[in-house]
């Protein structure tokens, strides 16, 4: 508990020369940056890099001062004799077939892996020491890494950073998929960034949005650079990255415009002061195409382009240090808007609410000539609550059949119909000219078999239970109360006694 | 003063009488308390000399030594309430090391930067003191920069001196919500003692702590009993002049550490002592600690050691007596006779007066006491209730009923 006692008396003490001193230059800087790229399924993926170079010397002894590096971080370093960290949360899976190559991709759950500097003489110890450390201070289940899930890779995982020599002894990777990533791993990452979600690019990192994605990853990089191009001294460089997806059906409502805030829920609205370099990078290589089905608003002043994994990409850069983009009266807000719909056509999907409604598939398709087209959905089978089951569960479940509704084209031109005049059977749709016919076709209904629980179950263990209790019951029943007693054996059958009956009825005396 | 001749011996103390008219003290003072374990007592020629002698080289040895409100404090965790007033400051408890953090809290970087020499003002201020008290454990220094760190309380506005402040009732509630962002520390195990300086944000400044009367405290800063202590510093108003943002701020750092250090002084319960009347005291030293003050600490340590390692293996054998399921492997086993044996030891050694190795002894009973206690492998079986153990009979009725039947 804390009494708080304001002081009141401070005791002289002679210090020795003290004084003005000019503090040191800084000797750590602070860079971030936000890279937005539409892709090509209509959905949006954005990657939030932080990073803060820190010019110190490799090891790290005695009493140590933090400016912008977080001191738990630094603390790790100087503790375990840290070449490079890489540890990293990932829920979700890049599907590089539908969105491209990622800048940085992560298993799903959590990744460590780590090299020690060859100063370290027991790395086990060091390993199991440090990820249960990790797991402390990121919230995460870290401390179920063992030998059980470590491996020593010879060949993949060479250093990113500098390195003298790789002897791979000192290299430990783990994984556990099973790690489920939550508020609860975001909050200590924010924690260590210097302008800490009050101030620049990570005034967007809310949780409820960035959890409502298809792929959420997020990691913390630590190694060695060089300090400049010649590399005569060393500096420690910390990136903090975290990339996700908006889906364009569940967050995006099916409409194919996307701004900051319908992403994120905020606008940005002021620089962080610590940092030298702030920018928002959005890839807009076809907006350059003859096309242009991508529109930027504001429009970009600057441009950026390079070959980035191995395709040449265009980028505009928006820089929040620049107080034309943003200053005190104005908020950034970028919004991209796809001007025409892509080649795709027209896709109208309304997931289920759970015991509400259904779900709904609208799908406008262009089918090219004499091809095959295939629709697939994947889904997941669930169970019901057990009075929602229908008397013969077992049968299986309906899926209502599918309707295919087609503006046919006519092979002969037909003239007008004239609904009183013609036959019946001509005038059930209405057609506007007469170069196509509409058809309105059915599926079969599908059956779905889906796991039902055993309903006997509930029979069996009233059975069973009872037979139980019967059983004991009976027995102390039997203990308690059954009694012996001494019995005359029965002498002779019915013969002898009919036979006594006669000698009774004669008079002469019994058997 | 005086030419110390000799290191002496910790715990220690000798005392010079010297003769009624010497000039070595000024005219009015009786006795002299110096910086290294000596005291000066001024002689008399009197009837009852040996008696008025002797009572004044008793209060002086008071002032120097271990007093009854010392061993209170120490003992402050294993007393009952009534016998401890809540008011008297509870000191740090006994461990074998700490770790320091000094961090400059800036909530409002664009308007403040910030620079603070605290590299230099550990290496000429801290260090030294902690030096002199490596006697009493492991010390390490940490410092940071904490950006957007804001108190969790709201300051009021003083239009009389068009200030801002804080009471004394909401100080408490400043501690919590900094604590998310000091970060614990996560490489060592020993307790930390976070010194914050903060620096008011442009719209809350000039920010001054008020006392229980309302008036300013001279200091800004206060402490919190086993935590640490907060200092608030002003940004002197001349700086805006030039209303560029940010302004530049360039701590000073001798005032700051003033503040800190006597913190730190009060944190570890070294008081300031009772001076008899007519006593001088000597000036401060040059690390800020006086030898037989560090001597009091240990003194006031070793018996608290001696009271956790005393109330550790107890609990122990209480807990043995009622729960019968615990298993005492050999390896705890003989840490708890090690830590009997250290306390036993250090008993001697402080009643014959040997601070040094009683302090060291009491350390070592403590340690084993602890890894004794918090052995995991007491709790292997704790966990297997004993009408478990019957659960082996529950086949018995049928088995009586079938084997009756036949």
């Amino acid at each position: 508990m804390a009494a708080a006692m304001p002081l009141a008396l401070p005791v002289l003490l002679l210090l020795g020369p003290g004084g003005w001193c000019l503090a040191e230059p800084p000797r750590d800087s602070l860079r971030e940056e936000l890279v937005i790229t539409p892709l090509p399924s209509g959905d949006v993926a954005a990657t939030f890099q932080f990073r803060t170079r820190w010019d110190s010397e490799l090891q790290r002894e005695g009493v140590s001062h933090y400016r912008l590096f977080p001191k738990a971080l630094g603390q790790l370093i100087s503790k375990y004799s840290l070449r490079e960290l890489h540890l990293s949360f990932t829920q979700g899976f890049w599907r590089t077939r539908y969105w491209g190559p990622p800048f940085l991709q992560a298993p799903s759950g959590a990744e460590l892996w780590v090299w020690f500097q060859d100063t370290v003489t027991d790395v086990d110890k060091s390993w199991k020491e440090l990820s249960n450390v990790l797991s402390g201070i990121f919230c995460a289940s870290l401390n179920f890494i063992d030998s059980t899930n470590t491996v020593t890779p010879t060949a993949s995982f060479k250093p990113l950073g500098l390195a003298n020599d790789t002897d791979h002894y000192f290299l430990r990777y783990a994984v556990l998929p099973r790690e489920v990533v939550c508020t609860e791993n975001l909050t200590p990452w924010k924690k260590l960034l210097p302008c800490s979600s009050k101030a620049g690019l990570s005034v967007l990192l809310k949780a409820d949005r960035l959890f409502h994605t298809s792929y959420h990853s997020q990691a913390v990089h630590i190694r060695p650079v060089c300090r400049n191009a010649r590399c005569t001294s060393i500096s420690w460089e910390l990136r903090q990255t975290l990339s996700v997806v908006f889906d364009a059906f569940i967050t995006g409502q099916g409409k194919k415009d996307w701004s900051l805030f319908r992403m994120f829920s905020r606008t940005l609205t002021e620089p962080c002061p610590l940092a030298s370099e702030s920018r928002v990078y959005v890839d807009i290589t076809t907006y350059n195409q003859d096309n242009e089905t991508l529109e930027v608003h504001p429009p970009p002043t600057t441009t950026y382009q390079d070959v980035i994994l191995g395709t040449r990409k265009t980028y505009a850069i928006y820089d929040l240090l620049d107080t034309a983009m943003i200053n005190n009266s104005r908020n950034l807000n970028i919004q991209l808007k796809w001007k025409r719909p892509p080649e795709n056509g027209y896709i109208h999907y309304q997931p289920a609410q759970d015991r509400l409604q259904p779900h709904l598939l609208e799908m406008l398709i262009q089918l090219p000539a004499n091809s095959v087209t295939k629709v697939s959905i994947q889904f997941e089978r669930a169970l019901l609550k057990w009075t929602e089951y229908t008397p013969d569960p077992n049968h299986g479940f309906y899926v209502s059949p599918s309707v295919l509704s087609a503006l046919v084209p006519s092979m002969v031109a037909a003239k007008p119909v004239d609904w009183e005049e013609s036959p019946l059977f001509n005038s059930l749709f209405p057609v506007s000219d007469g170069s196509n016919y509409f058809v309105r076709l059915y599926t079969e209904p599908l059956l779905v078999n889906l796991p039902t629980p055993d309903f006997s179950m509930p029979y069996n263990v009233i059975c069973l239970t009872c037979t139980v209790v019967a059983v004991c019951y009976g027995s102390f029943y039997n203990l308690l109360t059954r009694t012996f007693h001494i019995e005359e054996p029965r002498t002779g059958g019915l013969a002898k006694r009919l036979a006594n009956l006669i000698r009774r009825a004669r008079g002469v005396p019994p058997l | 003063m005086l030419d110390e001749p000799q290191e002496q011996a910790e715990g220690s103390l000798t005392v010079y009488v010297i003769s009624e008219h010497s000039s070595l003290l000024p005219q009015d003072m009786m006795s002299y308390i110096g910086p290294k374990r000596t005291a000066v007592v001024r002689g008399i020629m009197h009837r009852e000399a040996f008696n008025i002698i002797g009572r004044r080289i008793v209060q002086v040895a008071q002032a120097m030594s271990l007093t009854e409100d010392v061993l209170a404090a120490a003992l402050a965790d294993h007393l009952p309430e009534d016998k401890w007033s809540a008011e008297k400051r509870r000191p740090l408890k006994s461990s074998l090391g700490y770790e320091i953090t000094f961090s400059l809290l800036n909530p409002d970087p664009k308007s403040h930067d910030v620079h603070w020499d605290i590299e230099g003002a550990v290496r000429r201020y801290v260090q030294p003191f902690l030096n002199a008290l490596s006697a009493a454990g492991n010390f390490s220094v940490d410092s940071q920069i904490l950006y957007y760190a804001m108190l969790g309380v709201n300051p009021r506005f003083d239009s009389a001196s068009s200030s801002y402040y804080l009471d004394m009732h909401s100080l408490p509630h400043v501690i919590n919500p900094v604590e998310s962002r000091l970060g614990s520390s996560a490489a060592s195990l020993y307790p930390v003692l976070n010194f914050l300086l903060y620096v008011p944000e442009l719209a809350h400044s000039p920010l001054y702590i008020q006392d229980k009367d309302g008036a300013p405290v001279a200091t800004n800063a206060f402490h919190s009993p086993r935590w640490g202590g907060i200092m608030v510093y002003n940004v002197d108003s001349k700086t805006y002049n030039a209303s560029v943002l940010p302004v530049r701020v360039e701590v000073d750092m001798v005032r700051v550490m003033e503040v800190f250090l006597a913190q730190l002084r009060l944190l570890f319960g070294i008081a300031q002592p009772q001076v008899p009347p007519k006593c001088l005291l000597s000036g401060p030293t040059s690390e800020g600690l006086m030898t037989w003050e560090l001597d009091r600490l240990l003194w006031a340590r070793s018996v608290e050691n001696l009271a956790t390692a005393t109330t550790t293996l107890t609990s122990l054998a209480q807990l043995l007596g009622k729960i019968s399921n615990i298993v005492i492997k050999d390896d705890v086993a003989s840490e708890v006779y090690k830590a009997v044996a250290a306390v036993q030891k250090s008993a001697e050694e402080l009643a014959s007066g040997h601070l040094a190795s009683a302090f060291v002894a009491s350390q070592e009973a403590v340690t084993s006491s602890e890894l004794a206690f918090f052995d995991p492998s007491l709790l292997h079986l704790l966990y297997f209730p004993d009408d478990q153990k019957f659960d082996c009979l529950f086949f018995c009725p049928i088995s009586q009923h079938s084997t009756l039947v036949h």
